[in-house]
């Protein structure tokens, strides 16, 4: 048997994103030995891209603002699939989360009282988007890098784990290999904290990266986890569509939220005509209040460009069907009217990456854009108050973790969530390794895994992961994008199937030492296994809700309205989908929902 | 429409290396790392680079493109010369990985020395106040985006090999942006100038030329901090000055 190299923690931390880091935090401040591994340097997660803010009812600018009104906002957002309870945690900690990163170091943009800043957002009644310039993720990163960093950590750097090592029913680490050199590791946790974040690149419009493969979903899943919600998968409306390098990449809504308007190849400006009635008492009537809106936030109602990003990414898709589209197949999207000036100042980073990479000047023409992949909503079904996974010493938290953006996640959520569920999740995982030990390492799944890993260099021809991924994503994209039907994700269910046979033949070139052919071969697994589960789910979901449209079933449905779906593995290896009821929400929160009404 | 170009690329390990050339087809708004992952696509696979988010904010994609310590994300290959070869190199400050991938890991070693905000009621929850005007300039520092392209191009890093002796801009401007915020309460001018190094720059600038955020390296940060530990060292009734007159 090969001699691996091994490393023990209390805790170990698979992710480095900013939920990852929130609980290195968490676990180190409770004394636990913290490992944290990550696939990319310390510091370059997904958490960077994240513009607009992370949300808090601080009430900075609007007193009116509290905890119950950011819940109500959440559970309408999320179309009342969301589990109350960590909407209730996650709105009442939020402010607190937020402060408390001002102390590590993050510095946000003030109020003229001197407190945070708060920007109006999409779905949020009020403003409430802690923010810095539209560059908030990277603040967040940064401070919580420094912080973890201060407290004290292990960094396995540019290390990807591909396996939960498990005893019996428990999860006792992980195996996967350092991308330098390819040499396999394997990592003890007394408790283990999963916090991969999402995965979109099994998509070909996505703003995510190539870490965004679904490693750690379906990590969850080969292991026995239930996971939920997976049919629901956030398209940000608005995405560049030119040239096609920048195919994908996000146009932050701090766009829209400025005062920007979207526009049709008519010069129409079509969201006016896509307002749904659950808004409409919500939503500006006229151009003309919309554009006081952007001043004047207490006497006039907000643009329907703001609407959830669901509905805005539905209208533009719809524009674009009726052949109202832009020039390379989006719509335009036009801020040029708020001046060079005001631009520059509020959106610099948006100006400097069209002008460099888009050759389009924003201060004087509009952009195009498309909706592209941008979050999953779904995930491993994790318990509220510690973030328990259905797996003993798996906890989750962050993208991967699931339960609180139910069918649809407003702006701003998800940088709080970080805080907020990293926080618990550090937290409890440092308890649970206070009562247990290290069981043996189970050297069978090491070596199951390993020769996984080796398949693909086992030489002679084969498939090339590359081109599996892009016939992936082009039948993902065809059919189990915003507009699905049960005809589309049929044939996209086909597709996975026959390229999931066609995986097994995956050959690459060369050693295990940084070698991006042979790490795509793994990773090419997990979008395939990630996809089909995203797709037999939404198959299942005979409905329309939130992000998940089904053509051939427009409207919402009774039953669906009170039923997540979850998925796991079943005895002979198939996925076992499964209704399973929303839990009953108490009567005092009932209360706030209907106050809102 | 479509034009192919050149690649001219290391391919090596520490043990060094040599250059191969790739013919790519270029499409509209190409930039060098599409070319590599066209490259790494069709051709060659095993090419390493480092990338995450292709829009320029996360600083894993730095390389020096011919001669040029640059982001791929954002250099386009359209504002190259396409007459010759566009040459990629990894970094040359820091000891290669394989190809374009170089080890970094110095930059978050010497990060560890580098005392965090302190503040005067650590402990309370009460939240801070402070004024825009006086955030600015920290927020300026910390748009970095650690691409250590400043730490590749400064001389004293570069040609000299000093890491003994100097923590490089990067590090500098993480100071700066810890020193002048609003309610730090730490001293970290011995820091400065013992260990850290900051006398060694010579404030020739070239840290600032490279930054792909703009941030002002030299002038608003090193310098700034410079002064700071001259009037500790050599005037301290200014520092004192400066102390009472509430501007740390
Ligand atoms: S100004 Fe100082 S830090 Fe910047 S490159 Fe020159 S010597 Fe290095
Ligand atoms: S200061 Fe500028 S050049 Fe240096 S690491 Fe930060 S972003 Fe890069
Ligand atoms: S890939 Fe993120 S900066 Fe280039």
């Amino acid at each position: 048997m090969a001699n691996y190299e091994v490393f023990e923690y209390d805790v170990l931390v698979i992710g480095a994103g900013g939920s990852g880091l929130r609980a290195v935090i968490g676990a180190r401040e409770k004394g636990a030995s913290v490992g944290v591994v990550t696939k990319s340097l310390l510091g370059k997660a997904h958490t960077v891209m994240a513009e607009g803010g992370a949300a808090a009812a601080l009430g900075n600018y609007d007193k009116e603002d509290n905890w119950k009104v950011h819940f109500r906002d959440t559970m309408r957002g999320g179309k009342f699939l969301n589990n109350w309870r960590t909407v209730e945690i996650f709105a009442k900690e939020a402010p607190d989360r937020i402060l408390e990163l001002e102390r590590y170091g993050a510095v946000f943009d003030r109020t003229p009282e001197g407190l945070i800043s708060q920007r109006a957002f999409g779905g949020h009644a009020y403003r409430r988007l802690a923010h810095v310039g539209d560059r908030t993720g990277l603040e967040l990163i940064r401070t919580l890098q420094d912080h973890a960093v201060r407290l004290g950590m292990e960094v396995h750097m540019e290390t990807t784990l591909t396996r939960l090592l498990k005893d019996g029913d428990r999860i006792i680490g992980a195996v996967g290999y350092r991308r330098g050199d390819g040499s396999i590791v394997i990592f003890r946790g007394k408790a283990v904290v999963l916090a991969t974040g999402g995965w979109g690149r099994m998509f070909r419009y996505t703003s995510n990266s190539w870490e965004s493969t679904g490693d750690g979903l379906v990590m969850a899943y080969e292991a026995g986890a239930v996971l939920k919600d997976v049919e629901f998968m956030q398209f940000h409306p608005t995405g560049m569509i030119w040239p096609p390098g920048m195919r994908g990449v996000l146009v932050t809504e701090g766009v829209r939220g400025e005062g920007g308007i979207l526009r049709n190849s008519k010069g129409e400006r079509f969201m006016f005509n896509h307002v749904p009635e659950f808004y409409r008492a919500e939503t500006a009537e006229t151009p003309e209040e919309a554009a006081r809106w952007v001043e004047d936030k207490k006497n006039n109602r907000r643009p329907p460009e703001l609407l959830p990003r669901d509905v805005v990414a539905r209208a533009i898709y719809k524009e674009v069907k009726e052949g109202r589209g832009s020039e390379h197949g989006g719509v335009y999207l036009d801020i040029s009217h708020k001046g060079e000036a005001y631009i520059k100042k509020k959106l610099p980073s948006m100006y400097d990456q069209f002008l460099h990479l888009g050759d389009v000047d924003i201060t004087k023409q509009p952009m195009e854009v498309y909706p592209t992949v941008h979050y999953a909503m779904g995930g491993v079904d994790t318990e509220p108050e510690e973030c328990k996974t259905s797996l003993r010493g798996l906890f989750a938290c962050g993208e991967v973790a699931c339960g609180l953006h139910g069918a649809n996640r407003l702006g701003g959520n998800s940088l709080t969530d970080l805080l907020v569920f990293g926080r618990r999740a550090g937290e409890a995982a440092a308890e649970f390794a206070k009562t247990e030990g290290h069981p043996e390492t189970p050297m069978d799944q090491v070596e199951e895994e390993v020769e996984l890993l080796m398949r693909p260099l086992q030489g002679g021809d084969g498939e090339n992961p590359y081109t599996i991924q892009s016939e992936l994503q082009e039948a993902m994209q065809e059919g189990a994008m915003i507009a699905r039907t049960e005809e589309s994700l049929k044939q996209t269910l086909d597709k996975i199937l026959e390229l999931q046979r066609r995986a097994n033949d995956i050959r690459v070139a060369g050693s295990p030492a940084f070698n991006p052919g042979w790490n795509a071969a793994r990773d090419t697994l997990y979008m395939l296994i990630s996809s089909e589960l995203i797709v037999r789910a939404a198959l299942e979901r005979k409905e329309s809700r939130g992000s998940h449209w089904r053509l051939d079933y427009p409207n919402e449905d009774e039953f669906w309205s009170k039923h997540n779906i979850t998925v796991r593995k079943g005895e002979n290896g198939e996925p076992v989908i499964e209704p399973r009821p929303v839990p009953e929400m108490p009567e005092e929160l009932k209360k706030i929902l209907e106050e809102g009404a | 429409m479509a034009k192919t170009i050149t690649l001219r690329v290391f391919r090596g390990d520490a043990n060094g290396g040599t250059t191969q050339d790739f013919r790519v087809e270029t499409f509209p708004g190409m930039v060098v790392l599409d070319a590599i992952h066209v490259i790494q696509k069709e051709q060659d696979p095993s090419l390493a680079c480092r990338w995450n988010c292709k829009a320029a904010k996360c600083g894993s994609c730095s390389a020096e493109v011919n001669g040029m310590p640059r982001l791929m994300c954002k250099t386009r290959v359209d504002a190259l010369p396409t007459d010759k070869p566009i040459e990629v190199f990894p970094l040359k400050t820091f000891p290669v990985i394989k190809d374009l991938v170089t080890d970094v890991s110095w930059n978050y070693e010497v990060a560890k020395k580098i005392q965090g905000l302190t503040l005067a009621d650590e402990g309370s929850k009460e939240p801070l106040r402070m004024q825009q005007i006086d955030v600015d300039r920290v927020q300026e520092f910390r748009k970095c985006i650690e691409c250590f392209l400043c730490q590749n191009t400064c001389h004293i890093l570069r040609d000299n090999e000093r890491k003994d002796v100097f923590f490089g801009p990067r590090q500098m401007i993480r100071l700066a942006s810890l020193e002048m915020h609003p309610l730090d309460v730490a001293d970290r001018t011995q820091f400065l100038k013992e260990v850290a190094g900051v006398g060694a720059c010579n404030i020739t600038k070239c840290c600032t030329e490279v930054c792909p955020e703009h941030i002002q390296i030299t002038d608003n940060g090193i310098i700034p901090l410079k002064e700071r530990v001259a009037d500790t060292y050599f005037d301290p009734v200014r520092k004192l000055l400066r102390w009472v007159g509430g501007r740390k």
